[in-house]
């Protein structure tokens, strides 16, 4: 499994969005770390920055609006903050790549599965016309897709939205990436689908030895898929650990809460709990601890921002409580 | 495809075939042609029931209408009443005048504006944008013959740089081709910059960067492929307002072409030349729409397999 | 972000009841609202505005340029009548053809999208065959038809217009009812037993209703400009009347010397079309922001 070298290090990242009403601190001072060959799991609710966190890491957040504001993001060693354009470029897709959430937009209508298997190869060497077939067919056939010398000409409106699905997978693993982000990869798939994607996945990653985070809100993906987790709420990271420990002892009562509101096979209620209340706008945050609002187990400390405690080694929660509070 | 090809075709055919109807209708409701085509030298009762018989109107209508359509489909449109050459003739002599007027403006249109859109929505907000944005606003609110007028006034009259009058050498289409594509040219702007930053905001195209495209091809390949796909329903939807300019254009630049025939025949009340020039009209905007659709198909290949 | 949601839920689903209040909230837009209010009021009070009688002919005073005379702000044309006061009363020219084309236009053509879209069937596959053509077919062709069989006149001006324009009525208004027809309230509506015109009118209008606003508002612009150009090819209202388009025309043969009479009542057009394209934009934005995509 994982060896220890790290492979991308996050540290005290904050992207901010200046909008009109104010301004919307979407990721708010997170740190990981991300080690060859390891998954990570980013969970949370929608709106928490999960993704604003992958596409800052990538260097694509969306202008003019959105900055980042301060931090640095380590990718083998180098900060990608300080890199241009031009560099930033040369490391997406040969270094760092991505999918999204719905493959049915993430491939361009109007041009075959072929010529976009095709552009992606050639950037990393001019090859000939056969060589460039060759290895797209070796790729595609690498995700499983059947008959991949004729899905070659295909369109993407010609395919179902799991074999569009393992088509991006295939792009986005074409060059080799060190790193791979997956958004929600499986959100928008049948069960049956999502489960042979995920082995899939699991698949690519043994074979080529890329390092993963995921990001996800379904805390059994999470289990199935993830080494370490990390759980965001409004822009920060409120508790990291791994995924036994997380399991066996979640110390934040946010990942508490979204733990019970995970449906159980076993148990027979068919009454599933949620988290009262609604995420906050990140544009008026509370001063103190972000989720104050909603916790249960709320006390008067929590208007003070809440430092990272260690529960145990590499386990840490941003919570008054594990600090012998109330 | 190739039943799309041939569903369009036959779309086509049909909505020629129900214009020859209704400009035969129209003609036939609203007054006795052969008055109309009486000369006016000869008005003797003997006369009219030749010329009666001569265009055939003693036999039943339908019978009538088969006439026109095999006289239509041979090209044969009538004789003009003014100088008595057959309308056919007429409409060849005017035809290529039109054409080319035509394709200037449309080429004009396209090759300008689609490029002036995207560049907008790329750089989006700035001067450049916002200058292009008046010049399209502007555009879209000038009336055309008005335009046309005042470029008359200031580049013929008062620089004298342009031809302003006729159809001559290469510097003769400038100021028409320009009046007759500013408003659609305007059109395309505003709509490719539109769908631009709709396309430039879409996942496939986060995934072409996130996969480190480089950023000309995203822009050129990717966001510009998708973006013709409404501009090209808009050229569509333009070729009827291409043939209103024309019309207005010639009329403005005394250009040798249909739209000048159409209305002269118009206030003469020329019924072959008008009918001539209807039904090519028609013909020219159901072919050319007809080459739009197909075209379409081929950028948009949703299109293409659908069915 | 969650004041919206609830503003929404707030005021209803109608569309006609959600109208004022999105309205007043919105920033208005001042200069267009201005010129069209100038517009209107010259329209309806041209004769108290206008310094001259606009068909006054003083054949002494012809071709005055702008400011030569205190009396001729904006001079006189070749048979010595006020520019100014014709262009007045063109005003009410353009209004009452843009207008009352606009409305046959858009009654016609919303009761037949509604029909098409209410019924479908072949009823919709014939109406929307004919909206098909209509929209493609060349105005000016159409109504160089028109003239021929009918004569200039200022009716048959108004049906040339409202027989290209109803077709973009009828295609938005099914596309609404379309959307609508499948609701529960409808459905709810018809099953126990409301007659098919009441669920029309009572359920299914009030939702086209914001559409129809918004594109009447954008396509006025272009009803003018193509109430112009007809009348400046002659083939709408009566040589002489005051209109713009004719006025135009008017200037054309003596431009070079006598400028003045094309000029004046090309900006009027091209003004007032800017400010009903602006307010329609407005209008769309602030009405209906998913409309900027079907446009």
């Amino acid at each position: 499994m994982a060896n220890n070298q790290t492979i991308l290090k996050v540290e005290d990242l904050r992207t901010h969005f200046f909008t009109r009403s104010g301004v919307v601190k979407a990721v708010d001072g997170i740190s990981f770390d991300l080690h060859q060959g390891e998954t990570l799991g980013i969970v949370g609710e929608s709106g928490s920055g999960k993704s604003m966190t992958a596409w800052s890491i990538l260097g694509l957040v969306p202008k003019p609006a959105g900055r980042i504001v301060g931090g640095r993001i380590l990718y083998q060693g180098e900060d990608l903050l300080e890199k241009s354009a031009a560099e930033m470029r040369e490391i997406r897709g040969s270094g760092i790549c991505m999918v999204m959430q719905d493959p049915s937009t993430s491939l361009n209508p109007v041009f075959t599965i072929g010529n976009q298997v095709y552009e992606t190869l050639r950037m990393d060497s001019r090859q000939s016309r056969s060589s460039l077939r060759q290895k797209a067919v070796e790729i595609l056939s690498s995700v499983r897709i059947p008959a991949p010398e004729r899905r070659l000409a295909s369109f993407p409106h010609q395919m179902s939205g799991g074999m569009r699905q393992r088509v991006v997978g295939a792009i986005a693993m074409a060059r080799d990436p060190n790193v791979l982000i997956a958004d929600e990869p499986t959100t928008s798939l049948d069960a049956t689908i999502q489960l042979q994607y995920l082995t899939l996945l699991k698949e690519i990653q043994a074979a080529t030895g890329a390092a993963i985070i995921f990001i996800t809100h379904d805390f059994g993906i999470v289990a199935r898929m993830c080494d370490r987790v990390a759980v965001m709420y409004a822009g920060k990271i409120v508790e990291q650990a791994d995924v036994l420990q997380l399991f066996d002892s979640p110390s934040h009562p946010y990942t508490e809460a979204l733990l019970r509101s995970v449906p159980d096979l076993d148990d027979q209620t068919d009454y599933l709990p949620s988290i009262d209340g609604q995420p906050p706008t990140l544009d008026n945050l509370p001063i103190g601890c972000s989720f104050a609002p909603r916790c249960p187990h709320v006390f008067a400390r929590c208007e003070e921002f809440p430092p990272e405690f260690e529960i145990e080694p590499g386990h840490q929660a941003r919570c008054w409580i594990r600090y012998g509070g109330n | 495809m190739q039943k799309y090809i041939i569903t369009r075709v036959g779309q086509g055919i049909f909505t020629l075939w129900a214009l020859t109807a209704i400009v035969f209708v129209s003609v036939h409701l609203t007054g006795d042609p052969a008055i109309y085509l009486m000369p006016i030298d000869a008005s003797s009762k003997a006369d009219y029931e030749a010329l009666q018989r001569q265009l055939g109107l003693d036999k039943p209508l339908i019978v009538q209408y088969g006439i026109f359509l095999k006289n239509a489909l041979q090209g044969d449109f009538g004789t003009s009443i003014t100088d008595r050459r057959p309308a056919m003739d007429i409409l060849a002599s005017r035809l290529p005048a039109t054409l080319q007027l035509a394709a200037a403006g449309m080429g004009l249109a396209i090759l300008v504006g689609v490029p002036l859109g995207i560049l907008s929505a790329i750089k989006r907000d700035s001067i450049f944008d916002k200058v292009a944005k008046i010049f399209a606003v502007v555009g879209m609110a000038a009336p055309q013959f008005w335009v046309a007028i005042m470029f008359i006034l200031v580049f013929g009259a008062i620089f004298k740089v342009l031809p302003t009058f006729g159809r001559g050498g290469p510097d003769s289409f400038v100021l028409p081709a320009f009046v007759l594509a500013w408003s659609i040219m305007a059109g395309m702007m505003r709509l490719g910059r539109s769908s631009m930053l709709e396309i430039l905001d879409s996942e496939f195209i986060r995934f072409a960067r996130v996969k480190g495209l480089h950023e000309r091809l995203v822009l050129w390949k990717h966001a510009l492929r998708n973006s013709l796909v409404p501009m090209l329903t808009f050229g569509g939807i333009s070729l009827a307002g291409l043939l209103n300019g024309a019309i207005v254009v010639e009329v403005v630049f005394a250009w040798p072409g249909i739209g000048r025939m159409l209305l002269d025949g118009v206030q003469a009340r020329n019924f072959p030349v008008v009918q001539a020039a209807v039904l090519a009209s028609g013909f020219f905007y159901i072919a050319v729409s007809l080459v739009i659709d197909i075209l379409y198909a081929y950028v948009d290949p949703r299109i293409r397999y659908s069915e | 972000m969650v004041s919206t949601t609830t503003n929404a839920l707030e005021t209803g689903t109608s569309g006609i009841r959600r109208l004022p209040g999105q309205l007043l909230r919105a920033r208005l837009p001042w200069v267009p609202i201005l010129i069209l209010g100038l517009i209107l009021v010259c329209a309806a009070f041209a004769e108290l505005i206008a310094p001259h009688d606009p068909l006054a002919i003083n054949v002494l005073n012809r071709h005055m340029a702008p400011g030569e005379s205190a009396s001729h702000l904006l001079g006189t044309d070749s048979l010595g009548r006020d520019i100014l006061s014709r262009l007045i009363h063109g005003a009410r020219t353009t209004v009452i053809i843009s207008f009352v084309s606009l409305l046959a236009g858009a009654v016609v053509g919303t009761v037949l999208g509604l029909i098409s879209g209410y019924f479908g069937g072949w009823v919709d596959a014939i109406i929307m065959r004919c909206v098909d053509a209509a929209l493609g077919f060349p105005t000016v062709l159409l109504a160089m038809i028109i003239v021929v069989f009918l004569g200039t006149g200022t009716i048959n001006i108004i049906l040339a217009v409202a027989l290209t324009f109803w077709a973009r009525f009828a295609r938005m208004a099914r596309g609404d009812v379309l959307a609508v027809k499948t609701q529960d309230y409808v459905t709810l509506a018809r099953i126990t037993g409301v007659s098919t015109p009441v669920v029309i009118w009572r359920h299914i209008f009030p939702n086209v209703v914001n559409t129809l606003t918004v594109i009447s508002s954008l396509l006025v612009g272009q009803i003018i400009l193509l109430e112009a150009a007809l009348s400046f090819l002659g083939l709408g209202l009566a040589p002489g009347a005051p209109a713009w388009g004719i006025m135009v025309a008017e200037g054309r043969d003596i431009l070079i010397d006598v400028w003045w009479l094309s000029l004046f009542p090309g900006l009027a057009i091209t003004i007032v079309v800017l400010a009903f394209n602006f307010f329609g934009d407005w209008l769309r934005d602030t009405l209906d922001p998913k409309m900027r995509q079907a446009q």
